[in-house]
């Protein structure tokens, strides 16, 4: 078998039978990258090096008998807003493309204690606001599958490098379905934890009240496995959950759990202006679920529009505030023409903020000010409260809902182009109620389409119900074929 | 019409730094006076992923203020964000309590020319300090080590009438706040700051005027002297029929006048909003009462101590306690003596001028003050010889009774060893004994200089006057 097709879990049986060596593995990763980089641009940095070096610290360690688990010699990639100490981490971002972290987000942190080798830090959308990471300030994401198409985003550097084989797992980050939404366009599994699961220190805050850190890989097992190991409580983020019940055995563990018969809802409003192709994927799903046994239920969700206002509305607020510190002062970018205080906000922003991070913090500057703050702010936190009371209800009366991520798979380039901001938000619509009540959400591969494009479907949970859902979407995925690589990865892994 | 026909109408915004060893939402260290930049972290220089985590010591220390200041205190409070660009404020959004302070109501009474008043409190909130610029010619630098340093900020109702009000009001709030140890109270280091809400109107009016706001005000003096100079300013104005502009005024140090700072009409807006970051402020019944247990005396309850125990007039007690730090030294010094009331009496003529605004260092240890008492008061030596020994001390503080008997300075109280020099000075002074015998008796301090001349200071002044009264009168028998 090819090494970079190889699951964790093979991977880690033959890292530990000596049939490979993490420094194998990690070699055939760094070839594949730059092999496919320049047709996929799924990398801003790649520390090849560092990686290098990983391995062979873990490769000694195994021999000595000290085995720090499953994710041990695996080589994986991060998004470029996850802090990595002496690593650059550049959001995207020209404010920050030489910026140096001193620190490791807590995830990093966790994941060098579990032996992770890092490949480099992913692409996105700038600053994580955009769904195609078309608003990188480096360059595109092309989609391994098709490459006049977008990868999705935010995260879709990460979705890219997993698909492409230039890494075995990335972390991507979610604030409004930029982990599920890349990971259906990009045929992967996308776990968008529940609020509070994952630490969110050392990760560049977006919308605050919303960000969760979150595994994009090829199965769901592996998917599981790097939860496990970064599903920590950290005592440092206040929003850290202290009551997070991480089930026994881990989430690895809990696939190969029976669940019964479960019942699983479909929202009906959802299936509205859904390409046939998608619909067609969720009527199968649900007839699958249905013939292992589950029970389904239609459900109604009759505050869509509002929810997807409330979510724009909310993000663009928090997002206007995290985003200010980007101000030339401390750090980053710095216009080298500003002379006065004033100029160095205005020139250096000018100069370093992009399109869509500007519109974003306009408009949350917009509904922020003390004339629009109750209109627009206050209405959304309410009706926030009633998107959690509405979610809390339906799953009263299921164990988790069936539904689509995107209406169609993968758009091509600049298909967003001029339109307004709401003309490209309208399809985050299958994406946002769980972040908007900090449920988890799990996006799996339902198949591809004629043309060879990726399709996903996504089961959302109640708080803290990932064990569940990875059990539902491994059956799913076990009773189905695994989704091919990309045409793009076998022509030029031979050399075409 | 003229002044004084009007009223201030004045409420003060006060920001008082906590106390706490480490910063509001990091671990940094809250020491004043480091080097630039040497007490901070990802945090409070808000690199990109830092995460704000509420430091539950301030928590505390808030309440206990609170409870100090007889306020209400919040079972669940929130952090608000206040979104403005300054380059003092790396987060360009200082965290504060907008929408729900951790206290509100309460009230300091205040003793003024009038009697008691009292200054209703609106609210207390917490929030975290901003850096330091540092100006040079062309350029300024930025000292984040006060970044996110804990501040409350106290906020009266509008019940101040005059510049000595606000300035009672200020060392009675200062004076809580260090004897609770939730600040140090420092002026001069900027833990405790002042801003100054004024408006004036026609006495007996109930309506406030237009009210101008005067910022970070830093000693007592110049808070009194900025609401005399801006009340003038504004009835001035009324009387000439102009109009009083909302807005920001600056109070000059030197020229003692206030100039217009911002219009309110282009004041900032901070787009206020609850900072996701951080969750609720919860402090239960159990918390309250712990800390309620554990509340250091208060000024008022130590004055009612310290009359019954030392049986001290309420004027002595009332000076000794106005400040907390010569209220302690009080108490270390009085263990060490047999004689309160002669320390107290030392306490107050010679050392309470040396408690100023911000010292804090005790001019010379409890134990040897104790000690001087004890000589004084067993009349090893008088007075006169205490006061100079208390200069030495000060100066170099040491054992004042090796000190006395080193340079032998003990009172002279054997009568035997006074006569001969009793009878000197009569038998030298016939003029002064004359007057002194026809009536003035100032003449009497010409004879007694002449002992104490002679004794160098040390002559017990008592005995000593007793026993020359004797001698004139005996050398008056004689003479007729």
């Amino acid at each position: 078998m090819t090494i970079t097709d190889m699951t964790i879990q093979e991977m880690a049986a033959a890292l530990r039978k000596g049939d490979l060596s993490s420094s194998e593995i990690t070699r055939a990763f760094l070839q594949n990258i730059e092999q496919l980089e320049p047709s996929v641009g799924a990398y801003i940095t790649v520390t090849e090096d560092d990686a290098l070096a990983m391995a062979k610290t873990v490769d000694q360690r195994l021999k000595e008998g000290y085995d720090p688990g499953l994710l041990a010699g695996i080589p994986a990639a991060l998004k470029d807003n996850i802090a990595t100490a002496g690593v650059r981490t550049t959001n995207a971002s020209r404010m920050l493309e030489h910026f140096v972290p001193a620190y490791d987000a807590y995830v990093v942190t966790l994941l060098r204690e579990s032996g992770a080798v890092f490949l480099g830090k992913t692409n996105m959308d700038e600053f994580a606001m955009g769904d195609s990471s078309e608003a990188s300030a480096f360059h595109a994401t092309l989609n391994p599958y098709d490459t006049t198409r977008v990868p999705g985003g935010s995260s879709g550097g990460s979705a890219a490098a997993v698909a492409a084989g230039e890494a075995v797992y990335a972390l991507g980050t979610d604030t409004g379905g930029s982990i599920c939404q890349p990971a259906a366009y990009c045929g992967l599994v996308g776990m968008r934890p529940t609020y509070g699961l994952i630490s969110r220190r050392g990760v560049t805050a977006y919308a605050s009240s919303f960000d969760q850190t979150g595994p994009m890989t090829r199965t769901v097992r592996d998917n599981a496995a790097v939860l496990d190991a970064i599903a920590v409580r950290d005592p440092k983020d206040g929003m850290s959950s202290r009551f997070a019940p991480i089930p026994e055995g881990g989430y690895v563990g809990s696939i190969e759990t029976t669940f019964g018969n479960p019942v699983i809802g479909y929202i009906e409003e959802f299936s509205n202006g859904l390409d046939p192709a998608v619909r067609d994927a969720i009527e199968r799903a649900l007839q699958f679920y249905s013939s292992e046994g589950a029970r389904l239920v239609p459900l109604s969700f009759p505050h869509l529009q509002e929810a997807l206002a409330a979510y724009y509305l909310l993000t663009s607020a928090e997002g206007y505030s995290a985003i200010n510190r980007y101000d030339g002062i401390h750090y980053g970018y710095r216009s080298a023409e500003a002379e006065t205080v004033d100029d160095i906000y205005i020139r250096s922003r000018s100069d370093a903020l992009g399109l869509e991070v500007k519109s974003r913090v306009l408009l949350g500057s917009y509904l922020l000010s003390k004339e629009n703050y109750e209109i627009y702010y206050e209405k959304a936190t309410r009706i926030r409260t009633l998107v959690i009371q509405t979610l809390n209800t339906l799953f009263n009366a299921c164990d988790a809902i069936l539904a689509p991520v995107t209406i169609g798979p993968a758009p091509l380039f600049g298909a967003h182009g001029d339109e307004s901001l709401n003309g490209q938000y309208s399809s985050d619509r299958f994406t946002v109620l769980a972040p908007l009540a900090g449920l988890p959400a799990l996006a799996f591969p339902s198949g591809l389409t004629e043309e060879g494009l990726p399709l996903g479907l996504q089961l959302i949970g109640p708080r803290f119900s990932e064990g569940r859902l990875y059990m539902l979407a491994a059956a799913y995925e076990d009773a189905h074929d695994r989704l091919p690589r990309p045409r793009l990865f076998h022509e030029k892994r031979n050399g075409k | 019409m003229s002044v004084t026909d009007y009223e201030s109408v004045i409420g003060l915004e006060v920001h008082v730094e906590l106390k706490t060893p480490q910063k509001l939402f990091c671990g940094c260290s809250t020491t004043f006076g480091a080097p630039p930049n040497t007490q901070v972290c990802p945090v409070c220089l808000a690199m990109p992923g830092s995460l704000p985590l509420l430091n539950q010591e301030c928590v505390e220390f808030a309440v206990r203020a609170g409870l100090a200041l007889h306020c209400d205190i919040a079972p669940s409070s929130r952090f608000d964000r206040k979104n403005y660009f300054y380059p003092d404020l790396p987060k360009a959004y200082q965290v504060t309590q907008n929408f729900s302070p951790i206290c509100s109501g309460g009230y300091v009474d205040v003793a003024t020319e009038d009697g008691m008043r009292r200054i209703r409190i609106n609210r207390i909130h917490l929030e975290e300090d901003a850096g330091k610029l540092i100006h040079h010619e062309d350029h300024s630098l930025v000292d984040c080590n006060r970044c996110g340093v804990p501040l409350i900020e106290i906020v009266t109702e509008p019940d101040i009438r005059s510049g000595e009000e606000a300035v009672a009001f200020l060392r009675k709030l200062r004076a809580i706040v260090r004897y609770t140890d939730v600040s140090d109270g420092k002026m001069n280091e900027g833990s405790l700051r002042c801003d100054v809400n004024l408006s004036v109107r026609k006495k007996g009016e109930t309506l406030l005027g237009k009210r101008v706001e005067m910022k970070n005000i830093n000693s007592f003096n110049f808070v009194a002297r900025a609401i005399e100079s801006e009340f003038k300013r504004q009835v001035a104005l009324i009387e000439d029929g102009e109009i009083i502009v909302q807005e920001t005024r600056r109070f000059d140090e030197k020229t003692g006048l206030t100039s217009a700072l911002r219009k309110k009409e282009s004041a900032a807006d901070y787009r206020y909003f609850p900072d996701p970051d951080l969750g609720e402020v919860l402090v239960d019944n159990e918390m309250i009462a712990k800390i309620q247990s554990s509340m250091p005396r208060l000024s008022d309850e130590r004055k009612a101590m310290y009359k019954d125990a030392y049986d001290l007039s309420d004027y002595e007690a009332e000076r000794l306690t106005a400040d907390k730090d010569l209220s302690d030294f009080f108490e270390a010094a009085v263990k060490e003596t047999a004689h309160p009331k002669t320390l107290v009496s030392l306490i107050l003529t010679d050392l309470a001028p040396l408690f100023g605004e911000d010292e804090t260092e005790a001019p010379l240890s409890p134990e040897t003050l104790g000690a001087l008492a004890d000589l004084l008061g067993k009349d090893v030596i008088n007075s006169n010889t205490g006061r100079k020994v208390l200069k030495v001390l000060l100066e170099n503080d040491q054992d004042p009774a090796a000190y006395v008997e080193e340079n032998h300075l003990a009172q002279i109280n054997d009568p035997k060893v006074l006569q001969p020099i009793v009878d000197e000075a009569v038998r030298s002074n016939i003029r002064a004994v004359n007057d002194y015998l026809k009536g003035r008796t100032p003449a009497m301090r010409a004879l007694m200089g002449y002992i104490m001349k002679k004794t160098q200071g040390r002559a017990n002044p008592i005995l000593a006057e007793d026993m020359l009264k004797a001698a004139v009168a005996d050398a008056d028998k004689k003479s007729s």
